[in-house]
């Protein structure tokens, strides 16, 4: 692995230099979860652990989803479909400002010439019913992370207090390599023996998904498929919490969650086609709050949610 | 004597709230030192962006000693009294002085509470203050329960006494202990110090990177910034608000000059400037020599939080890097607008309002946007606009909603119509009514003054107000989501800067109401609760016209139309206080017809005041007050009313005839001066009638023992009320 003082080369290496900074730092790494969502916060390892009093350290790279920001691979900075790395650490620790700098330095970002700064900025998810305060930080006039301290999610008071960090991997990585437009971006080390840039990656993924999600994609099924995943969720938690098979008691929070999710982007696919009106916007995401809320209350019945038997 | 030093050391604080913050901290701690005895000689407050200090000076190092004397039972009373007496001041029976008192002799109790060491005091005040600090918003951290605005790291609290000597005030909040160090510049200068007073502090903080002080920090800025732009021949735009955030953002302000890509300088001054200042928190800085281009935005000017080797060229390299992103972004936007307005014009744009829900009752944008034209058409010709003009302009007023431009920028609404109504090659007014339509928006906003923008921004706001109106969301309390307050206070200052005579209520909004509830009415809007409403537009017949016809079709007024005015009438006094005329002078105005021409009603209140203010005034004022006491304790015990009639040879006395004189002569003055909505000669005429009046109180009886007579005096005091009356309705007047 590069030391601190050498630049990284390529997208991967930064993605490599973060996990093995926050491994150090004691953090579970863990892997992408294995459903479409909209942010890392929406991963199990976030928006559920961050629930109860059980401490937990996670780190992980997620892929992420937002159909209304497709422009066919065309868009120097814009894409449908992009990385966050999301740094989970509960409860925050005191340090955690000094780890995130860390973190920078340790993919070559030098404090000593650049400008970092912690902005206001107040987190809110509608769709979780959850909020923190914290900041975005800035590196020379750019955003390269987001930083909260989580007061709420589900609908539930965070005791203790979940510190979450956040980085738009492609900004921060095409910063860090000097890339203006990022299909340049090398995405494994240039000089391989088939160097790869992001383009040759996700060029053509971006066009797809671009036609799919603003003209393609079958309206009347997503808006079944909402509908079914809102009443499985509520069917999933209708359950006796006593499973009647094993005789034990099983809390079903995470598929019940894991519908919560599907709705979610499934209410996101519908946004890019355009046919949800600015008054029905408000009442799907309240629909979705719902869920997330429920899945909440649910999490904190089971043992990792910190419910003593 | 000792000095105060604190302070609070945590993460960083948002900009807005710092100079609050460390006034808070002033007043909080000030007043609880105080209260608690131990006064100062002054006090001064500083912030950073993860700072508040306070610094007390010349406080007291112990709070005095208090005696207080306490009359117990008399020596003699029963034991159980005396015992009673000693548990309620917590005394024991060695401590009673017996002292001789009017009742004899009496036990006193004399309990010394001793003063409080300055330390024992400030620890206690400043737990208290940290643990409910106003904050607008808080937040806890970590596993603890403690708020503050962000994660609190430590705490310095010392007291220095006059030798030098310093002492750490012993305290813990939540496992925070208080200390005497503190940390420099989270980059430049890390390390933690120890400090031994506010001399010692601000000397170490200057070393350690931090400037202290926020008007030293933005006059910094300022200062740098301008000689930056003055050695190249440029200025910076002055922005307040903005050098106030910046200055809350950084505690060593480093002012670094940088250049727009040539690209970009072709997008109007206004975008140049949202888009560095919303984004980037970046000044603008303009060309003097040559003003021509585009407003002559050239460079841009970024405060930085450090000092670098390389004298910030990273730093601006990257802040210029962002910039080309973001503008980069407003130049698509910018041309992909004009584009379409090129191709299809700024009706070609506004086609995608229709899609946009204005409000679930009232339709979609575009359906407003065809009220607004309608009604702009009718008002055009009350305040000299070209009709046509008015509904061209009202026509694509909202057009640059369905912008790109707009979208990213919203701020920029209106400006953005500006330049494409330009650009489709409107003229004769109409782009300049894409802009001023909206003003003015506050009380201290500019208010349009070119006809067609008047027409456009009167129809906008009597729109939005009569809409609301007809489907029951008014502003209650504090809720005002649809900004109704300010649209009214809008259309009143619309009318009366420009001096315009309209009866907002016959004219204006009676019969568009009535066309709102009929439209409502047909799609089934009211009272049905679901109903989307696809379109509320207008049929050629001018809406006059049209509320004549429903009038005779024997439609009633609504109960909302009055209530509409009346919240204009509470408006317009809100606005007239402002300007310094009472309550009770608009009431006495309001009170009469034609009162909802805003332009004659004030006109009216003006002149009011000012008769109210002379000498005649106020004492014609109390003369037709008791004319009118006397008469309608008349009017009610007879059961008639004493309104004409009065003749004067039925006048006993020679004050009576004079009165009849006066009467005849001002009546003869009034009229003419009120057809010529002269007020002022009016009331000149009005206040002429004191002498005489005062004089017929003086020499009068009105209740006179002959029938006759007393009806004829009451009559006449019928015609100094009827006269009064037709000026402004003094019954409401107070004093």
């Amino acid at each position: 692995m590069s030391s601190k003082d050498t630049k990284p080369r390529s997208f991967q290496e930064i993605i490599l230099r973060l996990q093995a900074y926050w491994s150090a730092q004691g953090c579970a790494v863990m892997q992408p979860y294995d459903m479409e969502v909209g942010a890392g916060t929406f991963h199990p390892a976030t928006t559920l652990r961050s629930l109860g009093s059980r401490p937990w350290a996670a780190a992980y790279v997620q892929p992420s989803r937002r159909p209304t920001d497709g422009r066919y691979g065309e868009n120097p900075n814009r894409l449908q479909h992009y990385y966050q790395y999301q740094v989970l650490i509960k409860p925050s620790p005191p340090d955690l400002q000094a780890l995130y700098l860390g973190s920078l330095e340790a993919i070559g970002i030098d404090m000593a010439l650049h400008d970092i700064r912690f902005v206001e900025d107040d987190w809110e998810s509608p769709t979780l019913g959850a909020w923190g305060l914290g900041w975005e930080v800035w590196c020379d006039g750019m955003e390269v992370s987001q930083f909260t301290y989580f007061q709420q999610v589900g609908g539930h008071d965070c005791h203790p207090v979940s510190g979450e960090l956040t980085y738009g991997l492609e900004r921060l990585a095409m910063y860090v390599l000097g890339i203006d437009h990022v299909m340049d971006m090398p995405y494994n080390d240039p000089d391989a023996p088939i160097a790869l840039s992001y383009g040759d990656v996700f060029r053509q993924t971006e066009q797809e998904y671009s036609r799919w999600n603003f003209d393609v994609a079958d309206t009347q099924v997503l808006l079944r498929h909402f509908e079914e995943a809102e009443a499985e969720c509520a069917a999933i938690l209708d359950q006796p919490h006593d499973d009647p098979k094993t005789g034990q008691r099983i809390v079903m929070a995470h598929p019940a969650y894991d519908q919560c999710i599907k709705a979610s982007h499934i209410f996101n696919l519908l946004d890019a086609r355009g046919v949800i009106s600015v008054t029905e916007r408000q009442a799907y995401i309240g629909r979705v709050r719902a869920l997330a809320r429920m899945c909440a209350d649910a999490f904190v019945q089971t043992d990792a949610g910190g419910h003593a038997a | 004597m000792a000095d105060l030093l604190i302070e609070l050391f945590s993460e960083e604080i948002p900009a807005r709230m710092q100079a609050r913050a460390a006034q808070d901290l002033k007043a909080r701690m000030t007043d609880a030192l105080v209260e608690a005895g131990l006064t100062y000689a002054g006090a001064v407050a500083h912030h950073t962006p993860r700072r508040l200090v306070l610094s007390v000076q010349g406080l007291l190092d112990q709070s005095p000693t208090l005696r207080e004397e306490r009359k117990g039972p008399r020596v003699d009373a029963p034991e159980k009294a005396v015992e009673g007496f000693l548990r309620g001041a917590g005394i024991d029976r060695s401590q009673l002085q017996e002292r001789d008192d009017k009742k004899g002799r009496v036990y006193f109790a004399v309990i010394e509470h001793p003063g409080r060491p300055a330390a024992e005091i400030i620890a206690e005040t400043l737990e208290n203050v940290v643990r409910n600090f106003p904050w607008p918003k808080s937040m806890r951290w970590g596993a603890g329960s403690l708020k503050w605005v962000r994660p609190l790291h430590s705490i310095l609290c010392i007291l220095t006494a006059d030798s030098g000597e310093a002492q750490v005030v012993p305290l813990d909040i939540d496992g925070i202990k208080a200390g005497d160090t503190t940390y420099g510049h989270r980059f430049m200068a890390p390390d933690g110090f120890a400090v031994t007073s506010y001399d010692d502090y601000t000397a170490k903080m200057r070393r350690a990177r931090v400037m202290l002080d926020a008007d030293e920090r933005a006059g910094h800025i300022w200062q740098e910034a301008q000689n930056i732009a003055f050695s190249q021949g440029l200025e910076v735009v002055e922005d307040k608000g903005l050098l106030a955030e910046v200055a809350g953002l950084v505690e060593w302000p480093v002012t670094l000059m940088g250049e727009i890509d040539e690209e970009f300088l072709d997008l109007p001054p206004e975008v140049l400037q949202t888009s560095m200042k919303e984004h980037q928190k970046f000044f603008s800085v303009r060309n003097v020599q040559n003003g021509d281009s585009a407003g002559g935005i050239v460079r841009f000017i970024t405060v930085a939080n450090i000092e670098t080797p390389d004298h910030g060229a990273t730093i601006l390299a990257g802040n210029q890097k962002v910039l080309s992103a973001r503008l980069a972004d407003a130049k698509f936007f910018w041309e992909n607008d004009l584009r379409i307005v090129r191709d299809k014009g700024l009706t070609g744009m506004a086609e995608g309002l229709s899609d946009v829900t204005f409000h679930r009752k009232l339709g979609s944008q575009a359906d407003r946007v065809a009220r607004i034209t309608a009604l702009a058409r009718e008002i055009a010709p009350m305040v000299g606009a070209k009709p046509d003009l008015a509904a061209e302009a009202a026509q694509i007023c909202k057009a640059d909603l369905q912008s790109e431009m707009v979208g990213e920028f919203p701020e920029l609404q209106g400006v953005m119509g500006r330049y494409y109504a330009q650009a489709a090659g409107h003229d004769d007014g109409v782009p300049e009514a894409c802009e001023m339509h909206y003003k003015p928006l506050g009380p201290g906003d500019t208010v349009p003054t070119e006809p067609v923008s008047v027409a456009v921004a009167l129809a906008d706001k009597i729109d939005t107000l009569t809409g609301f109106w007809a489907i029951d969301e008014k502003p209650t309390g504090s809720k005002d989501p649809y900004a109704l307050r300010r649209a009214a206070l809008g259309v009143i200052r619309l009318v009366l800067a420009n001096g315009l005579r309209v009866e907002l209520a016959s004219t204006l909004v009676r019969p568009y109401h009535q066309n709102i509830r009929a439209a409502l009415e047909r799609h089934g809007a009211i009272p049905a609760e679901e109903l989307n409403l696809p379109e509320l537009s207008f049929d050629k017949v001018g809406l006059v016209e049209r509320y004549q016809e429903s009038k005779e079709g024997g439609t009633e007024d609504v109960p909302a139309v009055d209530d509409l005015l009346a919240f204009f009438h509470d408006r317009l006094k809100v606005h007239l206080r402002d300007e310094g005329i009472r309550h009770d002078v608009i009431d006495a105005c309001l009170a009469m017809d034609g009162n909802d021409d805003l332009t004659l009603l004030v006109k009216r209140a003006e002149a009011l005041a000012e008769f109210l203010k002379t000498d005649d005034g106020e004492n014609l004022l109390q003369g037709f007050k008791r004319a009118n006491n006397i008469l309608t304790q008349a009017e009610e015990k007879d059961g008639v009313e004493y309104s004409f009639g009065a003749d004067v040879k039925f006048a006993e006395v020679e004050e009576e005839r004079a009165l009849f004189d006066a009467l005849k002569a001002a009546d003869g003055a009034i009229k003419p001066a009120m057809e010529a909505e002269d007020f002022a000669a009016a009331m000149a005429a009005m206040a002429a009638l004191r002498p005489a009046v005062d004089a017929f109180f003086e020499a009068v009886q009105v209740n006179a023992e002959n029938p006759v007579v007393r009806r004829n005096r009451l009559n006449l005091l019928g015609q100094i009320r009827g006269i009064c009356l037709a000026v402004a309705d003094l019954t409401r007047v107070e004093g």
